[in-house]
């Protein structure tokens, strides 16, 4: 608004302040890694070595990006209707333990049995999602706190499962499940984990929530509850239905992401079968600032960070959080960049209001009683 | 029955410190969401530097200043950069976590006799029966804890500053033309709020789970943050919701020798109860009753501070 | 002493909001600012009471230049106001809404606080209850406990932001007997009103306000059309009223009663035919916010029947409401009526109800908002999100979203905070709505608004609707009268 010819030089200061989050995190890393006496170069190099050098260790990764992207998108989805959809680990967990009921309990032909999982691990993840909205919508339940209860029953039932009716014979033990016959194991190219149908079936996905958000009815009655319910609701809307129905789209897509970490990756059903990608999920979707194209992308980049501080373990004294450690700084920096950016514009024309895009992008839940 | 309250309220002290910290900074009109993390980072801070300089109190103050640094990051996101307090808080949240699994590992198993907070009686009180081993037969973290829980309520509804604590959660813009700094003291209640909570995370470590390990706060900060909705925002309703809850662990851990089957199911149990509370609170028969009922209503209902979350700028 | 105010400006990004203001107010003066909404009177009350800082001028009390960088120096100054909507907080007790943040030692002296209170209060005649919390009190209530609460501070300049807003008539007699009270004591009384006719009756000076400078000071009595020029720059015509025939019935309740949280309303039975105005008085919280959204289903209907053109939609839902012909457009646009981020073009969309194809088609809905933007004057683009748009614009675009074919409007405050021209413009919307058949009720805390445009006007008290009145059969004294719970008016028996 204020002076064109100033377009560039801030051009340049903006690619520049979206570089820094990456700049700091990797230079908050590093001192980490001196820190513990170990040589920073050679864990970045270990790092993209340990998920990208071989084809094992790409497939890996690939088979990491899957649900992280999977659960973003749906995350993209319930972020639109205002909802911080925390529940999400749990809904992964649930898709899990559905595709290892079928998995387990169904004995059919491939080509039946692998589309049956993956559809019962949609359908458990809605039903968990379900259960988080109905609580906020009937139980005024915040959803943070909601969800995070219904992550814990989830990883309840999962332990109860493992040791219990689905225990392996003779050892009862916190390591898994038995594997699922090998009928039920996602195909995948050669011996490596990497399969073509998880791959395509979130490309298709991902392009699926995009289009919704951006040029349906639906999508933009999404928004509209999440932005206002009060004016969504008064507007004719009916917000719970809507709250209800991206609740749905992210069980059913965080869903598959479990169905496919149990029967594309571990082959099995493990207590931590989620993986985090839950919570992981959340943050490549606020690095993203709230848009599905830009999900992809990054959470390949979070893949590459989380499949390579697996292997530096193993070569370096280096804990495995190293990655999340990055994540974790890459988000929260990248935050406040963009805080500063609209804190400097704010600045500049004193007496703007907060430049709605960045204030109100992000939707805050109100809380408990509050609502 | 004595031993049993006796355990709960010295189990309790850690989530007391954590809760009352919360309730304070929410009460002030920001949420620090953080607290998984920053619960998490400061235990281990506070076991590491205690168990270096083999001086307990630097390892309190060590985690206080973890505590406040989280909740520093909070503020000045949001009151400064008006970021939204649930991104920033979430994004530390999982950062604290990552940060204590990664700087925990040579701490795991070590052992902290030496700098375990020594068990202190109350003399005299300690002798009255009942009360005296409920409540006088403990340490000073303990006693602190239970401090803290009066001058926080003392302050918040019985003094001059209180009610400007009040006041900027409140209504801001009210408080503000009563010549408050309301951002100033925004800052300031959020930093002491997270100081509180890094004691919480050294009373873990340091007191009531001696020795440091990934697993002795875990959840524990998410459980903060809904006990200060069920307590209503009020520090004697918090701490009630406290003691409910080390009530429910306690519960949970007995249960395990009658349920052996399900031993790693039970101890989840409390956290799930706890968080279906809410639904109770927050259930519409029971806030109507309340409104009939101002007098018993007023201890079961508690609104959020009208202001929570939400940004204020003087111009 | 003395209040003297030197080019005093304000902008706010490219807005003038204060443009080199001059005044200077002598003690022991009412001194009026007029000016309509918009004209920048209480960006430069908020200068002068420190919540804003001037970028430029010069303010001094006495000769002395003063600082007012923030509320704190202007208390210290001795300058205090009263905010339009008071600034009380409300779960807290009045006596705590003293206290806060009153200067003092740490311990609160509840009792010696109440004591002191109690007896300044009742010199000016005011009742409100010490131990109450505030948000049980009436906003007359609410002004007189932040106008106690300035004098116990020590204020010497007082300044009133549109005091009279939403109070009742004996609330307003005392109001202003207080403040010639406080002016022969030697306060300066600063009183910021849009409305003439309550100038003329209080102040014997006035500085009239338009587009952020000053066109013009008298000392009273002037004739009042000299000032309507000052205030507006050339004489203007208010949309008027044509007759028109009243239809079948739109709307009619019978037996209603309405419950909401602690209120529970019980509505005399009333019957609404179409292009009636029907309008709706009383202070706020009387229960005319319930009263609405118990008709259009939002709050619910515990007993009674209230039926739409014949169809009963009682405890239906909102949605079968609005397709049974009905719409509500509620007080706070930005927060209950638009969605803050989304375009005009958005807006449209969502309310075109009849269009149920999923995908959108974008240059459709372009042409669409253009076609919209056109026809209401909207100052926008279809992409302007509905938050950079002016309170004008915003209920012009709310305006423009209402389906073409309406049997009742339910609306609440339709024309508050608008200016004249915007006011006006509303106005005659809902009067060409109303020509084509359409009823509306109306909720407003501007009685000249209510007497203007209302053929009937129900009258609410503390839950209860105390009177119904013929518009032309009633005036300002009897309405303001009934609001305040007064039923033997003082004025002629109109009253049907």
């Amino acid at each position: 608004m204020t002076v064109r010819s100033g377009e560039d030089a801030s051009g340049v200061r903006r690619a520049a302040i979206g570089v820094l989050p990456f700049v700091v995190a990797l230079l908050f890393a590093s001192v980490l890694v001196l820190l513990v006496g170990e040589n920073p170069i050679e864990a970045f190099r270990l790092i993209i070595q340990g998920s990208l050098g071989s084809a094992d260790k790409l497939s890996d990764t690939v088979m990491v990006w899957v649900p992280l992207t999977l659960a973003a998108a749906g995350l993209v989805v319930t972020f639109a209707a205002g909802l911080w959809n925390i529940g999400v680990e749990g809904q992964i967990v649930l898709g899990a333990i559905g595709a290892s009921l079928i998995a387990r309990e169904v004995s059919a032909p491939p080509y039946i049995l692998i589309p049956l999982t993956l559809l019962f691990g949609a359908l458990f993840g809605i039903a968990w999602a379900l259960l988080a909205g109905v609580l906020k919508t009937k139980g005024k339940v915040n959803e943070i706190f909601g969800g995070l209860g219904l992550d814990f029953v989830a990883s309840g039932v999962t332990l109860y499962l493992i040791i219990g009716p689905w225990a392996r014979p003779g050892i009862a033990s916190t390591s898994g499940t038995e594997p699922f016959p090998t009928a039920a194991w996602l195909p995948a190219l050669g011996d490596t984990r990497f399969s073509p149908l998880a791959v395509g079936l979130t490309i298709v996905l991902v392009v699926v929530v995009w289009m919704l958000l951006r040029g349906t009815r639906y999508g933009l009655k999404l928004k509209a509850v999440g932005r206002n319910p009060q004016s969504a609701f008064l507007m004719g809307i009916p917000t719970n239905r809507y709250i209800l129905g991206a609740f749905a789209i992210c069980g059913a897509l965080s869903g598959l992401a479990g169905a496919i970490q149990a029967t594309g990756f571990h082959h099995k059903l493990v207590p931590s079968i989620s993986g985090g990608y839950g919570f992981l999920g959340i943050l490549v979707v606020l690095l993203a600032g709230f848009r599905a194209i830009w999900i992809a992308p990054i959470a390949a980049f979070f893949a590459v960070i989380a499949v390579g501080s697996i292997t530096l373990t193993l070569r370096l004294d280096v804990d495995s959080a190293l990655g999340a450690v990055i994540t974790g700084i890459l988000v929260l920096f990248a935050l406040m960049a963009s805080g500063l950016r609209s804190y400097r514009r704010r600045k500049r024309s004193l007496e703007l209001p907060p430049d709605p895009e960045e204030s109100t992008s992000t939707p805050t839940p109100a809380r408990g009683g509050a609502s | 029955m004595e031993a049993t309250l006796s355990t709960i309220i010295a189990a309790a002290a850690p989530l007391m410190f954590a809760s009352l910290g919360e309730t304070i900074s929410e009460k002030s009109g920001v949420i620090n969401l953080s607290l998984e993390g920053s619960l998490m980072l400061s235990a281990l801070a506070g076991f590491a530097v205690a168990f270096s300089t083999n001086n307990t109190l630097a390892g309190f103050a060590a985690a206080a200043v973890v505590g406040a640094t989280f909740a520093l990051i909070v503020a000045f996101s949001s009151i400064t950069l008006g970021l939204n307090q649930v991104a920033v808080g979430f994004v530390l949240a999982i950062l604290g976590v990552a940060l204590a699994s990664f700087l925990g590992g040579s701490y795991t198993g070590r052992p902290g006799g030496e700098v375990a907070v020594p068990p202190l009686n109350i003399p005299l009180l300690a002798d009255i029966p009942f009360v005296g081993p409920v409540l006088f037969q403990h340490n000073i973290v303990v006693y602190a804890s239970l401090l803290v829980v009066i001058v926080a309520w003392v302050f918040m509804f019985r003094t001059r500053p209180g009610l400007v604590l009040q006041g900027i959660g409140e209504r801001p813009e009210a408080t503000h033309s009563r010549g408050i700094k309301v951002n100033r003291l925004r800052y300031t209640y959020t930093i002491v709020g997270g100081a509180l909570v890094g004691i919480g995370g050294a009373a873990f470590t340091l007191d009531a789970k001696l020795g440091w390990s990934f697993q002795h706060t875990r959840n524990f900060g998410w459980i903060a943050l809904a006990i200060v909705i069920f307590g209503g925002w009020h520090p004697l309703r918090v701490a009630a919701g406290v003691l409910l809850f080390g009530f429910l662990q306690w519960l949970a851990l007995d249960l395990q020798n009658v349920f052996p089957d399900l031993t790693q199911v039970l101890p989840i149990m409390p956290f799930v109860l706890m968080i279906f509370a809410l639904v109770l609170v927050n259930a519409d028969w029971l806030r109507e009753w309340a409104d009939r009922h101002p007098r018993w209503g007023n201890l079961i209902r508690g609104d959020a501070p009208s202001a929570i979350g939400t940004q204020f700028s003087a111009e | 002493m003395s209040l003297e105010l030197r080019d005093i400006h304000k902008h706010f990004g490219s807005v003038r909001a204060n443009d080199g203001i001059n005044l200077s107010v002598a003690s022991g003066s009412l001194h009026g600012i007029l000016g309509e909404n918009g004209a920048g009177k209480s960006t430069l009350m908020k200068v002068l009471s420190g919540f804003y800082v001037a970028d430029s001028g010069e303010i001094s009390l006495d000769g002395e230049p003063v600082q007012l960088g923030s509320p704190d120096d202007a208390i210290r100054a001795g300058i205090g106001m009263l905010h339009q909507d008071p600034l009380v907080l409300l779960p807290m007790s009045v006596t705590d809404n003293f206290l806060l943040a009153s200067p003092g030692s740490l311990r609160l002296d509840r009792k010696g606080t109440r004591a002191a209170i109690s007896e300044l209060r009742d010199r000016f005649g005011f009742t409100y209850d010490l131990d109450a919390p505030a948000r049980t009190l009436t906003v007359g209530e609410r002004q007189q406990v932040e106008i106690t609460r300035l004098l116990w501070l020590g204020a010497k300049v007082l300044i009133l932001d549109e005091p009279t807003t939403g109070i009742s008539a004996d609330q307003r007699y005392l109001l202003f007997a207080t403040l010639r009270e406080l002016a022969a004591e030697g306060m300066i009384v600063i009183f910021v009103s849009h409305k003439l006719e309550e100038v003329e009756e209080i102040c014997e000076n006035v500085t009239v306000m338009r587009r952020g400078r000053v066109v013009g000071e008298a000392e009273m009595p002037v004739p009042a059309r000299e000032l309507v020029t000052m205030m507006f720059g050339e004489p203007i015509d208010i949309a008027n009223r044509s007759p028109v025939s009243l239809g079948d019935c739109a709307l009619s309740l019978s037996g209603v009663t309405i419950e909401e949280r602690l209120l529970s309303l019980r509505v005399p039975d009333l019957e609404v035919r179409a292009a009636e105005v029907i309008g709706v008085a009383g202070m706020e919280g009387s229960g005319q916010r319930a009263f609405l959204r118990g008709i259009c289903g939002l709050t619910q209907v515990t007993s009674g029947t209230v039926s739409l053109a014949g169809n009963d939609v009682t405890r239906r839902s909102y949605r079968h409401h609005l397709d049974a012909g009905m719409h509500y457009l509620p007080a706070g646009r930005l927060e209950e009526g638009l969605v803050e981020g989304l375009t005009i073009a958005e807006h449209f969309i969502l309310a075109d109800r009849s269009r149920t194809g999923f995908l959108i088609d974008w240059d459709d809905a372009d042409a669409e908002a253009k076609r919209e933007i056109d026809e209401y004057s909207i100052k926008g683009t279809s992409l302007s999100p509905a938050e950079a748009l002016s309170g004008g614009n915003q209920q012009r675009l709310l305006l423009a979203m209402l389906p073409d074919e309406l049997d009742l409007l339910l609306m609440e405050h339709p024309t508050r905070g608008l200016d004249i021209e915007s006011a006006d413009w509303v106005w005659t919307q809902l009067l060409a709505r109303r020509e084509g058949g359409t009823a509306i009720i109306f909720a407003s805390a501007d009685l000249d608004e209510l007497l203007r445009y209302s053929d009937r006007i129900l009258v609410f008290f503390s839950g209860e609707v105390l009177a119904e009145l013929q518009a032309d059969a009633t005036n300002v004294d009897e309405i303001g009268h009934l609001i305040g719970g007064r039923t033997a008016g003082t004025s002629v028996g109109g009253a049907g």
